[in-house]
C-alpha cells in the first residue's frame, strides 16, 4: 500500500467520529433512495407481470342493459382485440354465523374471454353451470377467514341466493378495492365475488345481455378513437362513458400510490445528500486547513497537484463509500420490509423484492457524486495552495470589527459570548449553511408529518363537520321520500334526513365528465356542504355548483352553461348554468339545492338516508337497517372513520419513524461535525481561556454556543421549508381523488423541533465533554 | 548583470541564478524580498546561506527549490529554466532533483518514520530503501515510530532521511536546527554533512545562526534581499565541533 494511502486510512481513523457521522448522513440518503426506488420497481414489476399474465383490460364501459350482440359489434371495431361482456351487480352478502352483513360486487365469470383472468389463491373456479358456487376476492376472504367450502348468502336485488365458496382469487381489476360510495378499503365489509353468469342473469334480468364491458386494444390502436366508437355503440343502451385504464378505479389508486413512492425516491435523498455534501465540504475544508504543513511537504517532495487533489477527494469518496455501504444495506432491508407491507396492502401477487444491479450502481454513483461535489472546494484549495505559501503558517484572518460590532450589538455581551458571535458572523457562509442544514433536518420531519396533519384535518372536517350522521344508508334504487317515515319509527332513531345522489354526465362543449350530483338540503343538520376552510357553501337557488377541480377539467366558470345528463331512470338531459364553484375535498362533485334537484328529476326521490341514532341503539338500528331488502348499503360513520384512521396510521406511522430517525442523523451530523471543527480550530483559544481561569462549563459554553445559535436559528427556518417540501410531496396526489388542505399542526412543529433539538444537543454535549480533556500545556506549546 | 563562469575550480555549476527579484503582496503593501541576487550552486558543495529574518533567504531557497518563481531574473537548473517553468514542470523538478528539509520537519503525523520516507521513495526513480535512508541518519532502530513518539531531533533526522532517500541532486534545508537545542542541532547537522560527503549531494542550508557557516565550503550572507558577502572555508569544520 502506498504511504499516501496509509495516511488516508489513518486520517479516516483519526477522524472516525466525524467520518461516521457524515457516513451515516450519506447512508440515510442512499437508504431512502434504494428503499423507495427498489420498492417502486419491485411493485411496478409485480403489477406489470400481473396485468400481462391475467390480461388486464385496456378499456371499460358500463351500460344499463345491452344485448350481447352489442358486445359483438364492439369486438368488430378496428383497434379492438378482445371484448368481455359481463354482468356486474352490487349486492348484500350474509356471512356464515351471526356476523354482521357485508356488501359486495358480484361479477359474472366469463370463461370464454381471455381478459381479466383470475389468479386462484385457493380452491377452484365454479364448475360450469353451477350457479351456487362463488369465488371470493382474497381481501374479503382473508378479512373474514373464508375458505373453500364455507357457505355464503347473497341478496341480489332483493332475492336471496345461497352460495358455496369454492375458491379464493385475485383479479387485476381489483388490486385495490374501494366500496361504491366510500373512499377507503373495507375488506371486512366489502368484497368482490365471481359467480356463474346464470346466477346474476336471473337476478338482474340480464339473460342474453350485459351491463359492463371490458376490452383489450390491438397493438397500435388509437385508444381515444376506440373508446369513442364504443360510446357510440353503447349509447342507445344507457352507456356511460367508456374509459381507459387511467380512470379504472383500482389501477388509478395503485398508480397514485406508486407515483408517491417514486416521488419519495427523489425528493428525500436529494435533501439528505445535500446536507451530506455540505458536511463533507466542512470536514474536508478543515482537514486541508489543518494539514497545511503536510500539504506543503507533499508538494515540496514533488507530489503533483493531481496526486494531492485525489488524496483528499479519496477521503471524501471513502466517507461516501462507507455511507453507501450502510445505505444500501439499510435500503435493501427497508425495501424488503416495504414490499412485504405493500404485499398485504395491494391485492396483487407480489413477485417479491427485486434488487436491480442498476439500483445499487446508481446508489453508489449518487453517493460518489455527492462526495465529490462536497470535496470540490477543499480539493481545489489544496491544489491551488502554492507550495511556497503552504510552507508558512496561514496568515491570521483579517480581523476588523464585524458588522454586529459596528452596530454596537455585541457590546452588551460578555467577552466569551462575543467570541462566539464574532466567529458566527465571520464564517458567515459556513454559519448560513449550517443553519440551512439544521433547517433541512427539521423540514424532513415537518414534511413527513404534514401529509399526516393534512389528512387528519381532512378527516376532522369530513367526519366531524361534513358528515354528522351516525349511519348513512344507500337504497338499492331511488325511493319516495315517504320511506323515511318508516325509518324514523325504528327504535333509537332520532332523526332521518334525505340523501339524494344521482350519477350524471356533465357536458361542456367537447369535454365531458361523469360525476355524482348531490342534492344539498340547506335545512339539513346531518350532512352539509363545506369548503376546505370548513365554511358552509351557500348554493344559489336552482343553480348548479361544481367542485373547482371538476370545473377546471370541463373548462367552465360560473355563468357558463353546461348540459347535465342524468344517468338513471328516464335519463333526462337539462341545460343548467354553473352558479358557483366549491372547494370540496374528495372526488369530482356537483351540487344543487335538493328541491331544485327534485324538480330537475321530475319529483322527489331519495337515493338513501342519513340517520342520527341514540348512542346505545346504534348496533340494533344497524341490524334492522341491514335486514331491509331495499337497503343496499349501511355505512356507520364511526366505522368509516376508524377504517380511514387505521389505513392512514398503518402507512404513516412507519414513515414517521423513519423520517424522524433520518432527521436525527442529520442533526447529529451537522452539530457534531461543526462542534468537532470548532474544537479543532479553537482548541488553542479554549485552552487559553482555561488557563486564564475559565471553568470547564464556561469554556464548554463558548464551544457549543455556536451550535446552540445554529440550532435555534435552523429549527424555526425548517418549519416553512418543511411546508414547502410537503407541498411538493402532496403535489403528486391525484387531485381528482383528494384535495388536501395543507395543514401543519402545532404537534408537528413541536415534534420536529424536539427531534432536531434533542439530537443536536446530545451531540454538542458529547463534544463539549471532549473540551474537558483539552491538553492545556500541550496546546500552548504547539506552534501556530 | 555580471556573468558567472559555468565552471571554476569548484567544479560544475548545477544551479545558476542571475538578477533574481521577488516581490510579495502582503495585504496592502508590496514587500520586496529579493532585490537582484546572483547566485550559483556547484556540484557537491555544501553552502550555508546566512542572514537575519527578513533578509530574503527563505525566499531564495523556495525559488532554488522550485517552490516559487522569481518576479524577475533568471534561474536555470542544468538545462531547465525554472523562472518560466509552469507548475507541472516545477513539480517534476522537485520530484526528480530536489530534497527538502524544513525547520518544523513537516512530517506527516499519521505516518511512521519508515512510511514518511516511503512517501518519497515511492515516487522517486532510483531511491534507496527507506530503511537505508533512516540508517544513514542513525534511526534504524526507530523505523516504526510515529512522529509524535520521536524527539524533535529525531523528527528532523527522519526529515533528512526522507530528503536524501531519493538521492537528490540538491538538498535544500530551511533552518534545519531552528527548532532544536544546540546538542540536538549538532547531531542533525552531522547527518546533513554526512549525506553531503557520502552521497556527494549538493547541499544548501539556510540559517540565521552564523556559527553553522564554519561547516560549509562556502558561506553566503544575505541582507535586505541582496547578497552582502561570500566567504570560503579552506577547511570545513566538523559539525560536532560547532558551538552556539
Amino acid at each position: 500500500m502506498r504511504a499516501l494511502d496509509r495516511k488516508l486510512l489513518r486520517d479516516l481513523w483519526r477522524l472516525k467520529g466525524q467520518v461516521l457521522a457524515i457516513a451515516l448522513v450519506v447512508g440515510c440518503g442512499i437508504a431512502s433512495y434504494v428503499a423507495s426506488g427498489t420498492t417502486y420497481r419491485s411493485l411496478v414489476a409485480s403489477r406489470d407481470a400481473f396485468y400481462a399474465t391475467n390480461r388486464f383490460a385496456d378499456g371499460f364501459a358500463a351500460v344499463q342493459r345491452a344485448p350481447l350482440a352489442a358486445a359483438e359489434r364492439v369486438r368488430a371495431l378496428p383497434g379492438v382485440a378482445d371484448v368481455q361482456a359481463r354482468v356486474v351487480v352490487e349486492g348484500r352478502v350474509a356471512l356464515p354465523g351471526a356476523r354482521a352483513s357485508a356488501f359486495g360486487r358480484f361479477v359474472s365469470l366469463e370463461r370464454d374471454a381471455g381478459l381479466n383472468a383470475l389468479t386462484l389463491r385457493a380452491g377452484r373456479l365454479p364448475e360450469p353451470g353451477r350457479a351456487d358456487e362463488v369465488v371470493v376476492g382474497e381481501a374479503f376472504a382473508a378479512a373474514n377467514r373464508l375458505r373453500p367450502g364455507d357457505a355464503l348468502g347473497a341478496v341480489l336485488r332483493g332475492r336471496r341466493v345461497a352460495l358455496v365458496v369454492v375458491g379464493v382469487a385475485l383479479s387485476p381489476e381489483y388490486v385495490w378495492i374501494i366500496p361504491a360510495g366510500g373512499f377507503v378499503p373495507d375488506d371486512e365489509r366489502y368484497g368482490v365475488f365471481w359467480v356463474e353468469r346464470r346466477a346474476l342473469e336471473r337476478a338482474e334480468g340480464m339473460a342474453g345481455a350485459f351491463n359492463d364491458l371490458a376490452l383489450a386494444f390491438s397493438p397500435g390502436a388509437d385508444a381515444r378513437a376506440v373508446l369513442a366508437s364504443v360510446d357510440r355503440i353503447l349509447a342507445p343502451y344507457g352507456g356511460l362513458d367508456a374509459y381507459g385504464r387511467d380512470r379504472q378505479a383500482s389501477h388509478r389508486l395503485l398508480d397514485q400510490e406508486l407515483r408517491q413512492l417514486a416521488g419519495s425516491a427523489t425528493l428525500l435523498p436529494l435533501v439528505i445528500l445535500a446536507v451530506a455534501m455540505f458536511l463533507l465540504h466542512l470536514l474536508l475544508g478543515r482537514i486541508v486547513a489543518g494539514q497545511r504543513e503536510q500539504l506543503a511537504a507533499l508538494k515540496a517532495l514533488g507530489y503533483t497537484n493531481a496526486e494531492v487533489g485525489s488524496h483528499y477527494a479519496l477521503f471524501a469518496l471513502a466517507v461516501a463509500g462507507l455511507g453507501a455501504l450502510f445505505g444500501i444495506g439499510l435500503g435493501v432491508w427497508g425495501g424488503r420490509t416495504f414490499v412485504d407491507l405493500y404485499a398485504t396492502y395491494f391485492r396483487l401477487p407480489v413477485l417479491g423484492y427485486r434488487l436491480a444491479p442498476a439500483d445499487l450502481a446508481f446508489g453508489v454513483l449518487l453517493s460518489a457524486g455527492a462526495a465529490l461535489l462536497g470535496a470540490l472546494g477543499a480539493v481545489a484549495r489544496a491544489v491551488r495552495l502554492p507550495a511556497a505559501e503552504a510552507m508558512r503558517p496561514a496568515a491570521p484572518a483579517q480581523r476588523g470589527p464585524t458588522r454586529l460590532e459596528r452596530w454596537g450589538a455585541l457590546r452588551t455581551f460578555p467577552v466569551a459570548e462575543r467570541m462566539v458571535l464574532r466567529d458566527l458572523e465571520r464564517q458567515g457562509g459556513r454559519t448560513l449553511l449550517s443553519v440551512l442544514a439544521i433547517a433541512l433536518a427539521t423540514a424532513i420531519v415537518v414534511a413527513g408529518r404534514l401529509a399526516f396533519d393534512s389528512i387528519d384535518h381532512l378527516m376532522a372536517l369530513q367526519f366531524d363537520r361534513v358528515q354528522r350522521e351516525d349511519v348513512s344508508i344507500a337504497y338499492t334504487h331511488p325511493l319516495a321520500p315517504a320511506v323515511r317515515g318508516g325509518l324514523a319509527h325504528i327504535p333509537g332513531v332520532r332523526l332521518v334526513e334525505r340523501a339524494r345522489e344521482v350519477p350524471v354526465r356533465i357536458l361542456a362543449g367537447t369535454r365531458r365528465r361523469e360525476a355524482v350530483l348531490t342534492g344539498v338540503d340547506e335545512g339539513a343538520t346531518l350532512r352539509r356542504l363545506l369548503d376546505l376552510a370548513g365554511r358552509p357553501v351557500p348554493l344559489p337557488a336552482g343553480g348548479l355548483a361544481l367542485s373547482r377541480e371538476l370545473a377546471a377539467r370541463l373548462g367552465v366558470a360560473p355563468g357558463d352553461r353546461v348540459e347535465v345528463e342524468v344517468l338513471e331512470g328516464a335519463r333526462p338531459r337539462r341545460a343548467l348554468t354553473v352558479a358557483a364553484l366549491v372547494d370540496d375535498m374528495i372526488g369530482l362533485g356537483a351540487y344543487m339545492p335538493i328541491t331544485a334537484l327534485d324538480r330537475l328529476l321530475g319529483g322527489p326521490r331519495d337515493s338513501g338516508a342519513m340517520l342520527a341514532v341514540e348512542p346505545g341503539a346504534r348496533d340494533a338500528v344497524i341490524a334492522r337497517l341491514e335486514a331491509m331488502p331495499t337497503v343496499l348499503r349501511v355505512s356507520p360513520r364511526a366505522r368509516v372513520k376508524a377504517l380511514f384512521e387505521a389505513q392512514v396510521a398503518r402507512v404513516f406511522l412507519t414513515y414517521q419513524v423513519v423520517l424522524a430517525a433520518f432527521a436525527a442523523v442529520l442533526a447529529v451530523g451537522v452539530v457534531y461535525t461543526n462542534a468537532r471543527i470548532a474544537l479543532a480550530t479553537r482548541g488553542r483559544d479554549l485552552a487559553t481561556l482555561r488557563i486564564l481561569g475559565f471553568t470547564r462549563a464556561e469554556v464548554g459554553a463558548v464551544l457549543v454556543g455556536e451550535q446552540a445559535v445554529q440550532l435555534l436559528a435552523g429549527i424555526p427556518l425548517g418549519l416553512p421549508i418543511g411546508e414547502g417540501l410537503g407541498h411538493l410531496a402532496l403535489a403528486s396526489v391525484d387531485r381528482e381523488l383528494y384535495r388536501f388542505p395543507v395543514v401543519v399542526s402545532t404537534g408537528t412543529l413541536a415534534f420536529a423541533a424536539a427531534v432536531v433539538l434533542a439530537a443536536g444537543t446530545a451531540s454538542a454535549w458529547r463534544v463539549r465533554r471532549m473540551a474537558d480533556d483539552l491538553d492545556l500545556v500541550g496546546v500552548l506549546k504547539a506552534r501556530d | 548583470m555580471k556573468a558567472l563562469p559555468d565552471a571554476d575550480d569548484r567544479g560544475e555549476a548545477v544551479l545558476r541564478a542571475a538578477g533574481l527579484e521577488k516581490t510579495y503582496r502582503m495585504g496592502d503593501v508590496d514587500v520586496q524580498a529579493l532585490r537582484g541576487v546572483d547566485f550559483a550552486l556547484y556540484a557537491g558543495e555544501l553552502v550555508v546561506l546566512l542572514g537575519p529574518s527578513g533578509s530574503g533567504k527563505s525566499t531564495l531557497l523556495n525559488i532554488l527549490g522550485g517552490l516559487d518563481v522569481p518576479s524577475a531574473g533568471t534561474i536555470r537548473y542544468r538545462d531547465h529554466d525554472l523562472a518560466i517553468a509552469d507548475d507541472a514542470a516545477l513539480t517534476r523538478y522537485r520530484r526528480e532533483h530536489v530534497g527538502f528539509v524544513f525547520q518544523f520537519y513537516n512530517l506527516i503525523p499519521s505516518l511512521t518514520a519508515r512510511e514518511n520516507v516511503a512517501l518519497v521513495t515511492e515516487i522517486a526513480t532510483r531511491p534507496m530503501a527507506p530503511e537505508e535512508a533512516l540508517a544513514r541518519v542513525g534511526l534504524d532502530h526507530r523505523l516504526d515510530h510515529f512522529p509524535s513518539q520521536l524527539s524533535g531531533g529525531e523528527q528532523q533526522r527522519v526529515a533528512i532521511a526522507r530528503a536524501i532517500a531519493k538521492r537528490p541532486d540538491l538538498l535544500l534545508c530551511d533552518e534545519p536546527t531552528g527548532a532544536l537545542d544546540a546538542p540536538t542541532g549538532r547531531i542533525v547537522l552531522g547527518a546533513l554533512e554526512a549525506a553531503n560527503r557520502e552521497l556527494g549531494t549538493t547541499t544548501a542550508i539556510i540559517t540565521h545562526n552564523a556559527a553553522i557557516a564554519a561547516m560549509a565550503d562556502r558561506a553566503v550572507r544575505l541582507a535586505d534581499g541582496r547578497i552582502a558577502a561570500t566567504s570560503r572555508n579552506a577547511v570545513r569544520a566538523r559539525p560536532a565541533d560547532l558551538s552556539w
